[in-house]
């Protein structure tokens, strides 16, 4: 069976529409059937869906994202009861300690991102994967620092890196792999990522599925969460009117 | 007894507003593999350029079928050949350098 792929972060300039279109024409000859741009918090619906429509032109999906930057735990629960309706996939960018316990404990986050400059801040420990694995998160890894870092910090990062898959393994936490490219010369095909992802000892059925099966699966839940017709998991209004 | 190596073709398009010549290309590629995998483990690639189309911006080159994967890995991180931006992206793989234009033209 022919697998799909999902590139969930592209991260071309949104004042650049021409840039914008080129990537997501890439991304459709890459082999991505699916791809995630992270949008500001207030960016406005009917280009969302403009984008949606440009992406229906190239038979790839187009599903929306929000990259939230918490400075406190308190300022990611109320960014999150702001927004969870509002996007299809909310990725957490931890910058401290206490907001990575936090969003690796909410039910309502999808993909844990780290800084990739400061090894101090990856906060992907034991500790992090455990309440990671009683809720919904994924590990987020992009490729583009494994591209463009250089010497000592490149090796450190992949050193962190080969850390923290080792540990997502152990608790069962899904792994997701995604570009993180702002240029479409930064972006690879799928089975590329997957050889680069080799570099950090993630073995290449688990990285196929960091690039699919498992970011799919983030969108499916959500695509499904956000429908009308749900209701709590497992329960959905299947048919509405007076004869029900 | 020696085992007999067997060989993999791979069709690379070289993804850049500019052109290059064969020598910078297998030069960023060579790079590429050693700065990944050391000398040791470039020395294990058995690279050789088959092929080499600056015009149409292709390439063929040749690696030991066990190292497959670190050059796909290797091509993929080249960002630049010299001071231009550059992606490398592999089209098709194949064992024979006829069944590789084959499998092109499909």
């Amino acid at each position: 069976m022919k697998r799909n792929y999902a590139d969930l972060h592209l991260r071309p300039d949104l004042r650049n529409s021409e840039l914008v279109i080129r990537m997501i024409k890439k991304a459709s000859e890459l082999g991505y059937c699916l791809i995630a741009i992270p949008f500001p918090q207030n960016f406005p619906e009917e280009r969302i869906r403009k984008l949606q429509n440009i992406c229906r032109e190239y038979k790839t999906d187009f599903v929306s994202r929000v990259d939230l930057k918490p400075q406190t735990s308190n300022e990611l629960i109320r960014s999150l009861r702001k927004l969870r309706r509002r996007f299809e996939i909310i990725a957490v960018i931890c910058e401290s300690k206490h907001v990575a316990r936090q969003a690796a404990k909410d039910r309502r986050v999808d993909l844990l991102n780290f800084s990739f400059y400061s090894p101090r801040k990856r906060f992907f420990d034991k500790a992090e994967a455990e309440l990671a694995s009683n809720a919904l998160a994924s590990l987020e890894i992009d490729v583009k620092p494994l591209l463009t870092l250089q010497g000592p910090t490149k090796t450190r990062l992949l050193s962190s890196l080969r850390r923290e898959v080792a540990i997502a393994e152990a608790f069962h936490i899904p792994i997701v792999i995604s570009s993180g490219a702002p240029n479409e010369l930064l972006m690879r095909k799928p089975r590329e990522t997957a050889a680069l992802a080799s570099l950090f000892d993630l073995e290449k059925v688990s990285a196929m599925k960091a690039i699919s099966e498992n970011s799919m699966a983030i969108v499916k839940r959500n695509k499904e969460k956000l429908s009308p017709n749900f209701v709590a998991p497992g329960i959905r209004l299947i048919r509405g009117g007076e004869d029900c | 007894m020696l085992k007999k190596v067997r060989r993999r073709y791979l069709a690379l398009k070289i993804d850049s507003e500019e052109t290059f010549g064969s020598r910078d290309f297998m030069g960023a590629v060579w790079d590429a593999v050693s700065r990944l995998y050391g000398e040791y483990g470039a020395s294990q690639t058995g690279l050789a350029l088959i092929d080499y189309d600056a015009e149409k911006k292709f390439a063929i080159i040749r690696t030991v079928h066990t190292t497959v994967d670190k050059v796909r890995a290797a091509l993929a991180s080249i960002t630049r050949i010299g001071d231009k931006p550059v992606a490398i992206h592999v089209l098709k793989i194949s064992g024979t350098i006829k069944a590789l234009h084959k499998k092109i033209k499909q």
